[in-house]
């Protein structure tokens, strides 16, 4: 170096120059850190919380529906599930063999889990077996330490502990369908079920609950660490019904084979006491998913279980709509109190004929007489005098023709026909004979047997009651503004329909002293007979069954102070004396021992047991 | 005579203990203890896998630096083109029979032990560089013609390294063969011809890249354009810097390492880790150790009386600074993702013997400072 000075000084020179170049680009590093760590910390200090923390959902328990006395119809059973995380286990084969000892596992769900644990890489836990015994548990439980990654996650399961006997009140729960996604995260929960019919629906809102959170430290791979925060959400409220599962139950079992449906209302309420639909399905199936077979089973039923024939049947109301047209009458000034008509067994018109139910004809009738013996002539010469219209607006107040307000999805609105109507609907007059034949409920005339308990209810009150299913407090329905002794006569009618010996439901009366009924009979043609038929005067067993009328009977009790009132469709059961009074009877008997319109607050009594 | 005896002039072991630069040993020892504090939290409180293995490979490759050390440096000059000659043949060896792994050839695996000659060869070029340069005289340094024999030094192991390929070892070699050209003295006007023959050379050499070294570039350049593929791991390690913020999470408190959201945080990314749970402060730490270390490096550089020692001196401490800046522009987004580790802090065998290694040639230019280094010739004595 000594010999080379010239040399040594490039090389001085040209080391300073890379020496400084590097000290540039330390510097420059040391900018890089200071912009990320600490001029854009907060950022990435989100983004890193982001990362490492998930906000899992927790799915409330839903609310239970209760009957007016508390007994659950819908309520929620603990569901044991048994989870396997295939990473925390060394041999998922061997695993899944040693639970096989103590709980069921088809070759099916063996493989599924192979599955899913390939498609998960292992750090989900994946589901093995579902709705575990309390013993099975135990036991699994029990074997924890030898079982590694095994766990048993405790879930909930809808069931209705009553099932058949009022699935078309609670309705089912089911997993959310795509067009019922809301904005509500709840919705997309796996384990989230939506209600889909029947209170269930109705109240789903209510029953739902808050969805709570639970705030999970996850790895790189999903793997839960631990849980950081928890918050278990609001649980869903329960909903209590007027309905007393009781009567309900009494009501159901004593339709036996029949087909058809039975309301009852609280008269001071309005609280549907009973809302009675036979078939039925059991709703606890449904929640559980129902097999295809099971499905079409169903849906072939002839006597269509999967419909609530109490608020979406619609029948020809028949004779029960007589009380109808006789107030119509004397609200209008058309017939007074005393007007007589003279029953000859038919009544002409043009061409046409119209019969009366009783071949030789019924005599000169008062109004309470013709309600009593169920005339058809003289509610034909009261139609052909009001006209359709006038029916028809009478019809509307008693509820008729128009939803009743039920707290239930799904009810049919039945139809009262005007003039209107069949102008719009048919292009057509209505004519003399549309009018008559409205005259007794038949014709285009179609009620639900809701609305004929509503109409019963509102007859024996004088009030607009309207019908709920969700126990509710509030003020007294207004009066509806008939005159008092025009409604007098009326109930005298029904109340000499059962409890005087030429009534056509005599025979189906209650005869305990303070318990006494007053009703309606109605039959409703499902096909009109023909002159011969007619003339061979068939016996009821001689009709095939879907050609047979419905038997309706429309009643309320106890006479003297109306606080039930029911209504009872019997379809393809015949006369509405022989196949619906009987079992009105027994139901608005069954109410009155329960004493189903009881204050639910009051202190218990011995009745309750029953249930 | 005089000459020849001073040339001939042997140090004691003692006096080569004396010079022996104890000050570089604990600033080497004080680094890898840092890595090995870090392989401990990567492994989540545990000495097993890294955090051992490394600590002893520091203290096998420590061996390895104070033996080197102690070789005269006229024994490695004598060596440098041999050695030099050995790793290029070793990378062809690689190239004909190398095992596959991590995607490309790059490990020759002698029975005994695996070898990575990429990394050998940083060490060589080094070596072989600073021979040729130490045995040029000044009038020859303007002309053409002597800068061709160390260019193709340079360029036949580079050709092999990116034919592996390594992109990431290539471009430090190249950089590390022109720092070295730099210090020796060639005329500025070869780089700015250099500068222009590369870059018009750049559309070409586009089309030579493997897709996944494509991608990188490409993703270095947006990182955001991929966010869940190659930028994920860039993504993540700048989540993990930030959010590690100015005095860190805590030893063993790293979200991002230790839920493995950040990739390979016990070999390319560890300065991540360290910054994630120490901070800016941690990580200007650690930079200020490599500096110090690198400051120690150009002072013997500077007490070196001759050119082999001194070209060695700056060309070692150039290597220890490259892995240094490109690992840390690397994990903090600047320099796209190319697989340099930390030195000696990165969990990994080669790297830290090849450091170490470097390390000891550069004890040895201190040690043998004064001894005159002759300028042809194969020994020490022939000249």
């Amino acid at each position: 170096m000594r010999r080379d000075p010239q040399r040594s000084r490039l090389f001085t020179r040209r080391v300073a120059v890379l020496a400084g170049g590097k000290a540039l680009l330390m510097a420059g590093i040391g900018m890089r850190l200071y912009d990320v760590q600490v001029r854009d910390s907060d950022r990435y200090a989100l983004l890193a919380e982001d990362n490492r923390i998930n906000l899992r959902l927790i799915v409330p328990p839903r609310g239970r529906i209760l009957d007016r006395f508390g007994v659950p119809l819908a309520a929620n059973r603990p569901d044991y599930r048994l989870l396997v995380t295939p990473d925390q286990t060394d041999d998922l084969s061997a695993t899944l063999e040693a639970l096989r000892a103590m709980v069921a596992i088809s070759e099916d769900d063996e493989r599924r889990v192979l599955r899913e644990a390939e498609r998960t890489h292992g750090v989900v836990p994946v589901t093995v077996c579902e709705d575990l015994a309390w013993d099975e548990v135990a036991e699994v439980e029990v074997n924890t330490p030898d079982l590694p990654g095994v766990l048993v996650e405790a879930g909930r399961r809808r069931e209705y502990p009553f099932g058949v006997t009022v699935a078309h009140v609670t309705g089912y729960v089911a997993p959310v369908a795509e067009s019922e996604l809301t904005d509500d995260p709840l919705v997309r929960h796996p384990d989230f079920r939506i209600g889909k019919s029947g209170i269930e629906k109705q109240y789903d809102q209510a029953l739902r609950g808050a969805a709570g959170a639970s705030q999970v430290e996850v790895n790189a791979f999903g793997r839960v660490i631990r849980e950081l925060d928890r918050d278990e959400g609001r649980a869903g409220d329960d909903v209590a019904l007027a309905l007393d599962i009781g009567l309900q139950a009494y009501a159901v079992n004593r339709f036996g084979a029949e087909t058809g449906s039975a309301a009852v209302i609280d008269i001071a309420t309005g609280g549907v006491l009973a809302l009675a639909t036979v078939p039925s399905y059991d709703p606890t199936q449904f929640t559980r998913g129902l097999s295809q077979s099971a499905w079409q089973d169903l849906v072939a039923d002839k006597r269509g279980p999967l419909g609530n024939k109490a608020i979406a049947g619609q029948y020809p109301p028949g004779s029960t709509f007589k009380m109808v047209v006789a107030l119509a009458a004397l609200d209008s000034g058309v017939a007074g109190p005393g007007h007589g008509v003279f029953c000859p067994g038919q009544l002409r018109l043009g061409n046409a004929t119209f019969r009366c139910w009783k071949k030789g004809g019924h005599g000169t009738l008062d109004m309470t007489q013709a309600i009593q013996q169920s005339c058809d002539v003289y509610f034909y010469d009261l139609a052909r005098k009001l006209g359709i219209d006038r029916i028809a607006a009478m019809a509307r107040r008693f509820g008729l023709g128009g939803p009743t307000g039920l707290d239930l999805p799904g009810e049919k609105p039945g139809l009262v026909p005007t003039a209107a109507w069949k102008e719009a609907v048919y292009g057509e007059p209505f004519h003399p004979g549309d009018t008559v034949v409205a005259g007794i409920g038949q014709g285009y005339m179609l009620a639900t047997p809701l609305q004929l308990c509503l109409m019963a209810a509102r007859i024996a009150s004088g009030r607009m009651l309207v019908p709920h299913l969700a126990r509710a407090g509030g003020e007294p329905a207004p009066d509806m503004g008939l005159v008092p002794e025009h409604v007098a006569l009326v109930r005298e009618g029904m109340n000499q329909v059962t409890n005087s010996q030429r009534g056509t439901a005599y025979r189906a009366r209650i005869s305990e002293p303070g318990l006494e009924m007053a009703g309606k009979t109605g039959t409703a043609q499902v096909r009109r007979l023909t002159q011969p038929e007619r003339d061979r005067n068939l016996k009821l067993e001689d009709i095939p069954w879907e050609h047979r009328d419905h038997g309706l009977f429309v009643a309320y009790a106890p006479v003297a102070a109306p606080r039930y009132a029911c209504a009872v469709v019997v379809e393809h059961g015949g006369s509405g004396s022989k196949a619906a009074a009987p079992i009105a009877r027994d139901i608005l008997y069954e109410a009155q021992r329960r004493n189903s319109a009881r204050d639910p607050n009051a202190p218990a009594t011995a009745l309750l047991h029953s249930v | 005579m005089a000459l020849r005896s001073f040339q001939n002039q042997k140090l004691g072991l003692g006096q080569k203990l004396g010079r022996m630069t104890w000050g570089l040993v604990l600033l080497l020892t004080l680094v890898a203890a840092v890595g090995s504090a870090m392989l401990y939290s990567a492994a989540g409180g545990s000495i097993r896998p890294w955090a051992m293995p490394q600590a002893v490979r520091f203290l096998v490759g420590l061996g390895v630096m104070l033996t080197v050390a102690l070789v005269d440096v006229r024994v490695w000059r004598r060596w440098a083109y041999p050695l030099h000659g050995l790793s290029v043949v070793l990378l062809i060896a690689v190239d004909v029979m190398g095992e596959i792994g991590m995607g490309a050839q790059r490990w020759l695996d002698l029975w005994v032990i695996q070898i990575q000659p990429s990394e050998l060869v940083k060490i060589t070029l080094v070596l072989a560089l600073a021979r040729y340069f130490h045995g040029i005289v000044a009038e020859d340094m303007p002309r053409f013609w002597p800068i061709v024999p160390p260019m193709l030094l340079i360029l036949a192991p580079v050709a092999l390294v990116m034919k592996q390929p390594d992109l990431g070892t290539g471009t430090m070699l190249a950089v590390t063969g022109a720092v070295v050209f730099f210090v020796a003295g060639v005329r500025l006007r070869w780089f700015a011809a250099a500068a222009v023959l590369v870059l018009s050379a750049l559309p070409i050499a586009w089309g030579f890249l493997h897709d996944y070294q494509q991608q990188r570039i490409l993703t270095y350049l947006d990182p955001q354009r991929d966010p869940l593929g190659a930028g994920y791991h860039i993504l993540q390690s700048k989540i993990a810097l930030g959010s590690g913020g100015v005095f860190g999470k805590g030893y063993m408190g790293g979200t991002q390492a230790h839920l493995r959201f950040l990739p390979e945080r016990h070999t390319d990314f560890i300065f991540t880790m360290l910054a994630e749970e120490f901070g800016i402060v941690g990580a200007v730490a650690l930079l200020t150790l490599y500096a110090l270390i690198i400051v120690y490096g150009y002072a013997i550089a500077f007490r070196s009386a001759s050119p082999f020692g001194r070209i060695l001196a700056v060309g070692m401490i150039s290597v220890f600074f490259l892995y240094a800046s490109i690992n840390v522009a690397m994990v903090t987004g600047v320099v796209p993702v190319v697989g340099v580790p930390l030195p000696l802090v990165s969990y990994g065998g080669t790297s830290m013997l090849t450091l170490l290694f470097g390390f000891g040639l550069l004890a040895s230019v201190n040690i043998h400072r004064d001894v005159p280094v002759p300028r042809r010739g194969f020994g020490p004595a022939e000249a």
